[in-house]
């Protein structure tokens, strides 16, 4: 069943002009349009997730993944402009249109964003736990004991010592802070995360155990995921299928490892073959 | 019962760093397989053996023929598929199709082992199962008993396999291929690095897996092993099938 799916998505930062989509992307070389100055983030993006599947998007630094992915979450930048249609099984019409009250109830019980930067997604004053309550009680929880057990469940299911869950997320290491973001991410059974390169900020040591752990209960929950990473290593870990982005646009998509090993368009062959 | 067709089968390779240059991985390979069958594939080192197992299990995109699974022949363990045509061409069907297959009836295995990062052995084998929906205790002690059969000292199961010896990760791999218990399996020299004694236990597994009526393709480099498990010989030379033959007829040679 697909949960979600994407036609035509669209983000420019600018005015924009009548010839912005035929002046970048792949053949142009660029996402700037060169007659207004406008930056085509994403363009002519198609796509769909199927219900506990995990989809990949690679590409370079303004490739456009982080673009695409903020849309499929939510996420709203005042500066830009972005058309397209965007359906989600539990919602009747464009998720792209939706008022600020959907917005925040999509948010809330359906889709979650973990942030790649922890500050984005976390009050480092708030306790651990207090994080993760948070989420419950902005979707309408309000039992005390109901919070609790669940926290520490997620805390159980996430992989960090319940005993810290009542101290401030700013004592917490680096990889027990994405645990929190994850956490969080999960709490109130959301159908789709979204993880912006979930391996920022992290020691290598480290970065395989939070994956491990994240895809653990990714398909334990089956939660259909969509995971941004520059890093093929990350996505080749995690994603069932994978997008490939290059100036704006999906210039390759595929099963994960049919793109890895057998890449078609000439950028994705430069790209894995670039991996060190 | 036919279990695969391959038909027609051809892979050719775009490769655009090298000025796009076309490779010739496969080229027009056609052969059946029953079920329960055990299909050994030789040829010499880049005649096209991994090709062929990795466009039946789609990491390569065939570029011609068609791969026809057909899944009357099969017992279909996926309960939502049962509107679908009873078989299915595997060389041109949707992503989502193939995922679907590779979870439920197509197994793989390279000669490398995919481990992922400070996750010990047992739990690289018991995942797959887990994927399905195995419980966790069980998946693992099924994990355990699948390694203490290829001999993978006990000390080491809950180690990280990114320090083992070639064959103590061939082991793992193994083991991690044949946990799931697929209906199609696809082995790609999965003994190479074993000692004879454990080369034995996997042949013994291997046949175990054959009396499940499990369908296996495979490639190997040791005549003995394909002489103990193989009921027919594929041939491949320079991507072209040179013929497929009862493994009585096969003398160890790729013969013209």
């Amino acid at each position: 069943m697909t949960l979600l799916s994407a036609t035509g998505l669209q983000t420019v930062y600018g005015e924009g002009c009548s010839r912005c989509i035929e002046s970048t992307g792949d053949r142009a070389g660029t996402n700037q349009c060169p007659h207004c100055g406008s930056v085509v983030a994403c363009a002519e993006a198609d796509l769909s997730v199927r219900e506990g599947e995990v989809l990949g998007i690679v590409g370079e630094s303004g490739s456009g993944k982080s673009s695409l992915a903020e849309q499929l979450a939510l996420e709203r930048d005042p500066d830009a402009t972005t058309t397209g249609m965007v359906d989600y099984d539990g919602y009747d019409g464009n998720l792209l249109a939706v008022d600020y009250e959907t917005r925040h109830d999509l948010r809330t019980s359906d889709i979650a964003l973990v942030h790649q930067h922890i500050r984005d997604g976390l009050n480092p004053e708030f306790t651990g736990g207090g994080n993760v309550a948070e989420k419950l009680l902005s979707a309408g929880w309000r039992s005390y004991e109901d919070v609790r057990d669940r926290v520490q469940e997620l805390f159980e299911a996430t992989e960090i010592p319940v005993d810290r869950m009542d101290d401030p997320t700013s004592t917490y290491s680096g990889g027990m802070q994405r645990r929190v973001q994850i956490a969080r991410a999960l709490a109130t059974d959301p159908e789709l995360v979204v993880l912006d390169e979930p391996t920022t900020g992290l020691d290598v040591s480290v970065q395989a155990r939070v994956l491990d752990m994240f895809r653990q209960v990714q398909r334990e929950e089956g939660v259909a995921c969509v995971v941004v990473s520059h890093d093929l290593g990350v996505v080749r870990l995690l994603a069932d299928r994978t997008l490939v982005m290059r100036h704006g646009r999906i210039v390759e998509s595929g099963l994960t490892d049919r793109v890895m090993e057998d890449p078609h368009h000439e950028y994705t062959q430069t790209l894995i073959n670039s991996v060190i | 019962m036919t279990a695969l067709t391959v038909d027609g089968l051809s892979k050719t390779f775009d490769m655009h760093v090298l000025g796009d240059t076309q490779v010739v991985g496969l080229d027009d390979v056609s052969f059946d397989v029953r079920e329960g069958e055990f299909l050994a594939v030789v040829g010499a080192s880049g005649s096209g053996k991994s090709s062929l197992l990795k466009c039946l299990y789609r990491t390569y995109d065939p570029t011609g023929g068609r791969v026809v699974y057909h899944r009357n022949a099969l017992v279909d363990s996926s309960s939502d598929n049962s509107s679908d045509n009873s078989s299915v061409d595997l060389a041109s069907c949707d992503d989502q199709t193939v995922i679907g297959l590779r979870n439920t009836a197509i197994g793989y295995t390279s000669q490398f082992l995919d481990e992922i990062p400070r996750v010990p052995a047992v739990d690289v084998v018991s995942r797959p199962l887990r994927e399905q929906g195995v419980p966790a205790e069980e998946a693992r002690q099924r994990a355990r008993e699948l390694l203490s059969r290829l001999r993978l000292p006990e000390e080491l199961w809950e180690a990280y396999p990114a320090t083992f010896s070639g064959g103590e990760r061939q082991r793992v791999n193994l083991a991690q291929a044949l946990a799931p218990k697929p209906d199609l399996l696809l082995l790609d020299e999965p003994t190479s690095a074993l000692d004879p004694d454990t080369r034995q236990a996997a042949i013994d597994l291997l046949r175990e897996y054959l009396d499940a009526d499990t369908t296996v393709i495979g490639v190997f480099h040791n005549t003995a092993v394909i002489e103990a498990v193989a009921d027919r010989v594929v041939m491949l030379e320079d991507g072209q099938l040179q013929g497929v033959v009862p493994v009585d007829d096969y003398d160890g040679e790729v013969v013209r």
